[in-house]
């Protein structure tokens, strides 16, 4: 069966421009980069292009650019690497409801360390109010960490605003920019950005390499300790192979930003039409307007986010939910919380996300398949609107877990 | 996360799925851990025995499973037999839930007692 992948927020299918980039750093130039010898020499030099390509997509200078293991290493990074040698200064830090877990659980370790922090409330679209911002910052305040778009909802934040708010505080100002890069304009000169974390496979290439822009000058400490690799700065012996190929998809999102996301936005449009006019009692979830080209979040009423997904398998289609029955720690999303949901609503969750291959012939079958799915599964549903949800049973719910 | 096939089967194709008109035991229970909700009918007849179950479910694929599994089980049993229906019952049955899905089944075997009860107090 032919399977439609609208989960390209979860991850995407390595371009094959990018697998031909890299296959080679497995066996001809598997030189150690910190060699001497030619062997080392070549790839050190194949790194560098690619940090070029990397700093060239987000705007920055090369030597600003530092390889990791992953988005959420980066997130790490900046978020400890601030606060550990920041901390003389102060112990307060800023962020929001809705960050990713990277760096949500990051913030809630340095709470256990002795750090305070601020989670910022959204608004019913998941946006922070920049008042809100302003009234948080205090004298101690050494980092504000505002993801740039949401991975569940899509919602944008005003990254240039914050940051300016932040800049004129003298605050370093850390962004998860993870869900935006290849999406959406990423340029961190124009941000007033100091950090920002991007990742491989969000963007057509390999899992398990990601990249943190630290501005020049700003004071960081070391995650990683041991070699001098990344200039002394994050120890381990490069991924070569993954480096090069996160330049690559790095060079092609930046060339195909504008087509990709025009695309994308066109089909997500159509996809939310589909849905929004075809469907009774279903919510759009995000920003109508100021989000990610390829998220489409709905939540429809009555019934439970991983019968949607299972229903969806089944005749091919992947996408994902935030329902508490699909989190494994059965707790429902904290960004669908976030932004005022009951539990009971947040279980209806259902996420798409397109891609660059994606067609208009893909939405239109799930579109026309997803009408069925909802409406099997409302007849399959204990509640309705004549019978609402006792929401006695979700707080009894939340009750359990905290 | 992995399902059975016959979970999965009982997912695509539940059996028992909707109201019954003339039911003289119904149960509705919340699942504490996900918030999931769970309501099973029960046709029982004056020998005491279940002729018609059937069921609502608000939940997860497990969920969905385990009430059309529970339901079809319990159905020609007597309330005696029906009152000592456990979830490890649904659980076999099912050849297995991933250990974060037994609630699910908790659930199933919640509702039949529910509804069980609701029966004798109805007849009260
Ligand atoms: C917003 C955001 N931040 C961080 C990450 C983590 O990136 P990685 O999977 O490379 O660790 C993700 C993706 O999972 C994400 O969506
Ligand atoms: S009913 Fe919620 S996890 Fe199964």
């Amino acid at each position: 069966m032919k399977r439609i992948y609208l989960d390209h927020a979860a991850t995407t299918p390595v371009d094959p421009a990018v697998v031909e980039t890299m296959l080679p750093f497995f066996t001809e130039y598997f030189g150690n980069p910190s060699s001497v010898y030619t062997e080392g020499r070549g790839v050190k030099k194949s790194i560098e292009a690619a940090r070029l390509q990397i700093a060239k997509a987000i705007n920055a200078d090369p030597r600003e650019i530092y390889f990791t293991g992953s988005g959420s290493e980066a997130d790490n990074w900046a978020i400890k690497g601030i606060a550990m040698k920041n901390q003389a200064k102060g112990k307060h830090i800023i962020t929001s409801t809705i960050e990713h877990h990277a760096v949500l659980h990051t913030c809630e370790y340095l709470e256990k360390q002795g750090f305070e922090v601020t989670y910022l409330p959204v608004d019913e679209d998941g946006l922070i109010s920049l008042d809100d911002l302003r009234n948080a910052i205090r004298k101690d305040t050494i980092l504000v960490t505002i993801m740039f778009a949401n991975n569940e909802i899509g919602t944008v934040e005003p990254i240039k605003e914050i940051g300016e708010i932040v800049k004129e505080k003298g605050i370093i100002f850390h962004t998860d920019a993870v869900q935006a890069l290849g999406n959406i304009p990423v340029d961190v000169k124009d941000l007033n950005v100091d950090l920002l974390s991007i990742s491989a496979h969000k963007i057509y290439g390999p899992k398990g390499i990601g990249a943190l822009f630290i501005r020049k000058g700003v004071p960081i400490d070391n995650l990683i300790h041991g070699g001098a690799q990344e200039r002394k700065k994050r120890a381990g012996t490069e991924n070569t192979a993954e480096i090069v190929a996160f330049g690559k998809a790095a060079e092609m999102a930046t060339e195909h930003l504008a087509e990709n996301a025009a695309h994308m936005k066109k089909l997500r449009d159509l996809l939310i039409k589909g849905v929004m006019d075809n469907i009774p009692q279903v919510r759009l979830n995000g920003h109508p307007e100021k989000r990610l080209p390829g998220n489409a979040n709905f939540c429809f009423d009555y019934i439970e986010g991983e019968s949607i997904l299972l229903s969806l398998d089944i005749i091919g289609i992947a996408g994902s939910s935030g329902s508490a029955c699909t989190s494994g720690s059965l707790d429902p999303s904290h960004v669908l919380l976030a932004i005022g949901l009951p539990a009971g609503v947040a279980h209806g969750s259902l996420r798409l996300t397109i891609g660059k291959h994606t067609t208009a012939e893909d939405i239109n079958y799930v579109v026309d398949n997803l009408i069925q799915i909802i409406e099997r599964l409302r007849k399959m549903s204990p509640i309705n609107a004549d019978c609402p949800i006792d929401d006695a049973v979700f707080d009894k719910a939340a009750h359990h877990h905290h | 996360m992995e399902y059975t096939d016959v979970v999965m089967e009982n997912f695509t194709c539940p059996k028992h799925v909707g109201e019954i008109e003339d039911a003289n035991g119904v149960g509705q229970v919340g699942s504490p851990a996900c918030g999931d909700i769970m309501k099973i009918f029960l046709k029982i007849n004056g020998d005491g025995v279940i002729e018609d179950a059937s069921f609502k479910t608000f939940g997860c694929g497990a969920a969905v499973a385990s009430s059309s599994m529970a339901t079809d089980m319990i159905i020609g049993k007597t309330i005696e037999e029906a009152g000592k229906f456990k979830n490890s019952d649904v659980v076999d049955a099912l050849g297995g839930l991933p250990a974060e899905k037994i609630h699910c089944s908790v659930l199933a075997a919640e509702a039949i007692q529910a509804a069980i009860e609701d029966y004798h107090k109805n007849k009260a």
